[in-house]
């Protein structure tokens, strides 16, 4: 575990490093700087030194919480707690609507499958999947926010400060984000479903006497949603770190991902690294999780 | 098992199903009747239509694409055009089913003393669960399962094969069916093990005096647990009759070439085994008349038209079979042949049925 965030925090210094322009002196030094200035500022943060001495100073500084973004000065650890709560609360919501609505589309579309609604939901999955969350939020945010004036326009509201304030902030990015996944996971599960019906021990689960209704919801949806359940730990650890870009983005909720699409427009690598080992971090524990949520799905595969 | 009226009686039954290629007759025209207390083996080769007429007794090939004819009547009440409701209720409480294969029949994710009580609270939804859970025990302990208390709590995947069919087999009796039906219950388990479920299943019958249908290709399965044998082939019933009149005096040739390519314990092993020549007929484009004709050595002019199953020898009433050839002459050809398993020096005696019973390998050549 720790191994893999080494590894991914070293391909992503030396990218940067390897980035023309990358070099943050070129930066701080301003426009008009001579060769002397962005000398005297390579010495100073020590960007004259090889690139493993200047890896190991800036892990050391994000461990440490000294890390300085060297464009905008502010701690980033301080900035990434402070984006915490708006991306944490999206995250979560948003799982929480994609998986559930997933399931009932998925489960809907299979046992329809060929009919009329399987082939409707079948459009407005694919619609789903390729919609572009800066265009649906824009979408949403003209129509529902602005002409209508259903739900307050972007910005995030603390859950401590108003529960229902932060429920209707968030009421609009949620949908945005579930909707490509909800596209996706529910062609998943539609499949998996089909292929399960034909399982031998959904016609014992018949032949037992079974109403179809336990049938579908006792043998075939719970060993249709294994597979779904591990996509669904990997997506929300990355959200959770930061990967909902798009969406926080247009409905500035000044969140990691807002933070992380800030950082990568001005080059700002300490900013970056901190995020990328943070989203590393939340892809390799809930995956971890994952498993173990595996093994409580699955008893073939827990451990004796 | 005298005049008594019969548990089941199948007249006429058709299946067919709709698929891009046309239409496929899996089942056509099949009469049997199952007493109770009696095993009815139905055998035939892959293709031939006998799981297809079993599941359909549950209403398993109910579908979209399935059309049905005939009738199956199962205590006054006919199981083909039984709304799906009823049906549940008969499924897996007065009718119960054994599949092949064990191993993918149990659902994996749930423990063996749940999935059997599921069985029980579904036909009998006022028992507790700890009641059901002791049903299950004993159950378990009938078929043969050592230690099953603690064996109930394990999931499939802990169980062998042999295991994981008496426990199918355990589920299948929770409800005390009136007929069970086995569908090639031991083909997927080794000989030994095979020998101890077809055990389960005699007793079985003799203790509660359930009609069995037993679904198989196996004939030492056949030789060795039934009471009568309907032998199918592409879609119908060309030969049944009892067991001792269809070993002992086949009228198929069909069912000739069956018995002539079992391998025996006393056979000459140097011998290459005889196997009917060609294949099953596709059941897109059957051929015109008698099924068997573009196989059988003996076909001739009136084969083109489909002959009727009837009696052809006066003293045996009850055995019927599919053929035009006159009884006279078949019973020429048979000796001439030299195909029939049971030559005119075992004939005499039931030694050599049950010596075909305990021959491991006493299978169909040319079925997996």
């Amino acid at each position: 575990m720790a191994g893999v965030l080494i590894a991914i925090s070293i391909v992503t210094f030396l990218l940067f490093a390897a980035i023309p322009g990358g070099n943050p002196a070129n930066r701080l030094a301003g426009r008009l700087a001579d060769p002397e200035e962005i000398h005297l500022i390579d010495v100073k943060y020590g960007f004259d030194k090889p690139i493993y001495v200047q890896y190991v100073k800036t892990m050391k500084n994000i461990f440490t919480g000294q890390a300085y973004s060297y464009q905008q000065g502010f701690n980033v650890l301080t900035e990434i707690e402070a984006g915490a709560p708006a991306t944490f609360s999206l995250a979560l919501g948003a799982g929480i609507i994609w998986l559930l609505t997933s399931i009932a589309v998925g489960t809907l579309a299979a046992i329809r499958a060929g009919k009329y609604t399987d082939r409707v939901l079948t459009v407005l999955a694919m619609t789903g999947v390729s919609m572009p969350p800066f265009f649906l939020g824009a979408v949403l945010i003209y129509f529902v926010g602005y002409k209508l004036n259903f739900l307050p326009i972007g910005n995030f509201v603390p859950i401590s400060h108003s529960p229902w304030e932060w429920f209707k902030h968030l009421l609009m990015p949620w949908f945005t984000l579930s909707v490509l996944f909800i596209g996706f996971y529910s062609r998943v599960l539609r499949s998996t479903i089909l292929d399960t019906i034909n399982e031998d021990y959904v016609r014992t689960a018949r032949a037992k006497g079974l109403s179809e209704r336990q049938v579908l919801f006792r043998h075939i949806l719970r060993n249709s949603l294994i597979p779904i359940m591990s996509l669904w730990g990997l997506d929300l650890a990355q959200v959770i770190g930061g990967g909902a870009i798009l969406t926080e983005t247009v409905y500035n909720l000044h969140g990691i991902g807002q933070l992380a699409a800030t950082a990568i427009a001005s080059l700002d690598i300490i900013t970056l690294m901190a995020i990328v080992l943070l989203t590393a971090f939340f892809v390799v524990f809930l995956s971890a999780l994952t498993d173990i949520l595996y093994a409580f799905l699955d008893p073939r595969i827990r451990l004796s | 098992m005298s005049a008594a009226a019969p548990l089941l009686e199948v007249s006429e039954l058709k299946v067919s199903f709709e698929t891009e290629d046309g239409t496929v007759r899996a089942v056509d025209g099949v009469s049997f009747s199952v007493r109770a207390g009696e095993v009815v083996a139905i055998v035939g080769e892959s293709g031939s239509g006998k799981s297809v007429t079993a599941m359909t007794l549950m209403g398993l090939t109910r579908g979209p694409n399935a059309r049905f004819e005939g009738t199956a009547t199962f205590e006054g009440r006919d199981l083909v055009s039984a709304p799906e409701d009823e049906l549940r209720r008969i499924r897996g409480g007065d009718i119960a089913m054994v599949f092949q294969d064990p191993m993918s029949s149990l659902d994996p994710v749930y423990r063996i003393g749940a999935q059997i009580v599921e069985q029980i609270r579904a036909h009998d939804p006022e028992i507790s669960k700890a009641a059901a859970l002791d049903r299950a025990v004993e159950l378990m302990e009938r078929v043969g399962v050592p230690n099953a208390r603690a064996r109930l709590r394990s999931y499939p995947h802990e169980f062998s094969g042999g295991m994981r069919q008496r426990v199918m087999i355990a589920m299948a009796l929770s409800c005390s069916p009136k007929l069970l039906i086995a569908d090639e219950p031991t083909t997927a388990l080794d000989v030994t093990i095979q020998a101890q479920i077809l055990e389960e299943l005699r007793q079985l019958r003799s203790e509660t005096g359930a009609g069995i249908i037993l679904v198989t290709h196996d004939l030492g399965v056949v030789a060795d647990v039934a009471d009568r044998v309907v032998v199918m082939y592409a879609g119908r019933v060309v030969e049944q009759g009892t067991l001792e009149e269809l070993f002992y005096d086949p009228q198929h040739p069909y069912t000739w070439g069956l018995l002539g390519s079992i391998t025996r314990v006393d056979s000459d092993r140097s011998k290459r085994l005889p196997a009917i020549p060609g294949t099953p007929p596709s059941l897109l484009r059957p051929p015109q008349g008698c099924h068997f004709r573009p196989r059988c050595p003996h076909a001739f002019e009136k084969c083109t038209e489909v002959p009727p199953l009837s009696a052809g020898i006066p003293a045996a009433p009850d055995h019927l079979d599919r053929c035009w050839l006159e009884p006279e002459r078949k019973r020429k050809l048979r000796v001439v042949d030299g195909r029939i398993g049971l030559g005119k020096t075992s004939m005499s005696g039931k030694t050599s049925l049950s010596s075909l019973a305990s021959s491991p390998g006493g299978e169909l050549a040319g079925d997996p």
